[in-house]
């Protein structure tokens, strides 16, 4: 079956604020691959706390690692390593996607 | 021990010089108590008084927010933000119950503290209320996890911390905050007695630190906050072997120095309703007055003008020497908690005290009710206002009194002088008479037995009983 194309607009961009090369951002990092691995396409921005405090405050981050969806719009956060994909597809509206 | 002085009024006292210097503080207490106020107030008076610049991590306002609640109170919060002196920072903590995949760490959150920290160069930080974020997070272990490090991180870069905590129900925190806050534990109430509102602030527990136990009346006025420290009241300040008359003749004539009581010293008038202690303190200001010296005077049941008109009939005129401005008349009802503390004390503060050189403040407060329900605390924050003067203070004797023993209520008052009013049913005559008694007077001899008391045209004469007071 083929996957299900996502119109531009609907294109997902995320974020993953991680804390340099800890267990726990190498974690995040790989479980979010996996679950993204059926999206054809979307942006995923990767950043470390440790070099953008003033991001992290805008952006009310406190935990680490943080995933946060930008867009499509509603903005949704998960906070953990991402190891609990069920949670994570939830949150990136993933769920309708047809594997 | 080194402490962090907080430039609260009476706090530093009570803590015997501030908080822990670089550890943790909690203050805890309801909704409404004033922890965020006393928070603030303890990094205005860092910024202002010692030059110590201060941050505020707030976990349930934004600084705006923050700026315009406290506008009213600290107008010159932006100029301190703006000068670098005080530093304020929104932490959302996220909605409860946000997704958890997993495990993490709250090290977002400290990076930004020492972020702000290094750019500001603080040494005291508030986190309010920290609790939020047992919300967001409510795996407890994690959380305990997370702040005990959060609390050693702080420690060790020897930063004085204020942290907030909601009062639980069965215990002082709703999560438990004070079983690894142990350094310090400041509790605030809040709580509203026949209509009137009343903080009072008390510390649990102070590591390694003598403190005062006792609870403090919190006041947050127009000028702060403060707290009246009852037992650090000082006994220390300078007495006069000056005498000062009473404004009666006949009453100095009962003391034995034939002048009157001791300038410094505080006499408490306490009689039935009617039995003239508002003319004896009426008196007392007009002879202050007659002398030269200026008095301020605070009336808690009259206004102005029904004391003016009650006191001419008696022949004691006070016009005149409000006309000349050596008389300062103040009327406030004794309805709030600014009784007997915050009035006196902003007048006093205010300029008045220039205006009232002499510093002669009789009070007239008799606010049955307070005293009848045998609450100290409304009575004592006037207690650190009876130093310097003689200060005169009428109130009216409870009911119980009139069977002997003077209730324990008067010895709050700390008072010098002793006088007492009784009225006397005569047994054979019609009319009442009204008697009086030193009941004590300070360091010096004074007359033990009643006299009769009669108030007439000319003002206040003073017999001795059975003669004859017809006159």
């Amino acid at each position: 079956m083929p996957k299900k194309k996502r119109s531009e607009d609907e294109r997902l961009r995320i974020v993953l604020y991680i804390m340099g090369n800890t267990p726990n951002s190498r974690k995040a990092a790989k479980n979010l691959r996996k679950v993204c691995e059926h999206i054809q396409e979307y942006d995923l921005e990767v950043v470390d706390i440790q070099e953008a405090p003033e991001r992290i405050k805008q952006d009310q981050v406190i935990a680490v690692p943080t995933l946060i969806k930008v867009h499509p719009e509603p903005q949704r956060r998960v906070v953990g390593d991402l190891s609990d994909g069920v949670k994570v597809r939830a949150a990136l509206g993933l769920d309708d996607e047809v594997e | 021990m080194k402490k962090s002085r907080t430039g609260i009024e009476g706090l530093d006292e009570v803590t015997k010089g501030g908080l822990p210097y670089g550890r943790p503080t909690l203050v805890c207490g309801g909704p409404g108590c004033g922890k965020s106020t006393l928070s603030m107030e303890y990094l205005i008076q860092g910024a202002l008084e010692l030059d110590e610049p201060g941050l505020l991590f707030s976990f349930e306002q934004s600084e705006q927010d923050i700026i315009q609640d406290f506008s009213s109170l600290h107008g010159m919060i932006p100029e301190l933000v703006q000068k670098g002196k005080l530093y304020i920072e929104y932490i959302d903590a996220g909605p409860a119950g946000q997704a958890q995949a997993g495990e993490f760490t709250l090290d977002a959150l400290f990076l930004r503290i020492e972020a702000a920290l290094s750019r500001v160069k603080g040494r005291r930080v508030v986190l309010d209320t920290v609790e939020s974020l047992f919300q967001a997070f409510p795996d407890k272990n994690f959380m305990r996890h997370e702040l005990r490090r959060l609390f050693t991180w702080f420690k060790e870069r020897e930063i004085t911390t204020v942290i907030t905590g909601e009062a639980g129900e069965h215990s002082l925190t709703r999560w438990g905050l004070e079983e690894y806050i142990t350094d310090c534990v400041i509790s605030i109430d809040h709580r509203i007695e026949e209509q009137s509102s009343t903080r009072r602030l008390r510390i649990i527990k102070y590591r390694g630190s003598a403190h005062g136990t006792n609870e403090y009346p919190f006041l947050i006025g127009e000028e702060g906050v403060s707290i009246i420290p009852i037992t650090s009241l000082g006994l220390d300040y300078s007495v006069s072997s000056e005498l000062v008359s009473s404004g009666i003749p006949d009453l100095d004539e009962m003391l034995s120095g034939k002048n009157g009581f001791y300038r410094d010293s505080t006499v408490l008038i306490s009689g039935q309703a009617g039995c003239g202690k508002t003319s004896m303190a009426a008196c007392f200001a007009a002879s202050v007055c007659a002398a030269g010296e200026s008095c301020l005077y605070f009336a808690f049941e009259e206004s102005p003008q029904q004391i003016l008109r009650n006191m001419a009939s008696i022949g004691i005129e006070l016009q005149e020497w409000l006309d000349r401005g050596l008389l300062s008349l103040k009327a406030e009802a004794a309805d709030d908690d600014r009784l007997g503390a915050q009035a006196p004390r902003d007048d006093i503060d205010g300029g008045e005290n220039r205006a009232c050189r002499g510093g002669y403040r009789p009070y007239n407060e008799s606010h049955q009710r307070r005293l009848d329900s045998g609450s100290k605390i409304h009575a004592d924050p006037i207690h650190g206002f009876f130093e310097r003067a003689p200060h005169y203070y009428p109130h009216d004797t409870p009911q119980q009194r009139l069977r002997g023993s003077h209730g324990d209520s008067d010895r709050h008052f700390l008072p010098h002088g002793y006088l007492d009013h009784s009225f006397q049913e005569a047994q054979r005559r019609l009319e009442r008479t009204a008697l009086i008694e030193i009941v004590k007077s300070r360091g010096m001899k004074h007359c033990e037995e009643r006299r009769a008391f009669i108030l007439h045209d000319g003002g206040i004469s003073i017999r001795e009983e059975g003669e004859d007071s017809h006159a």
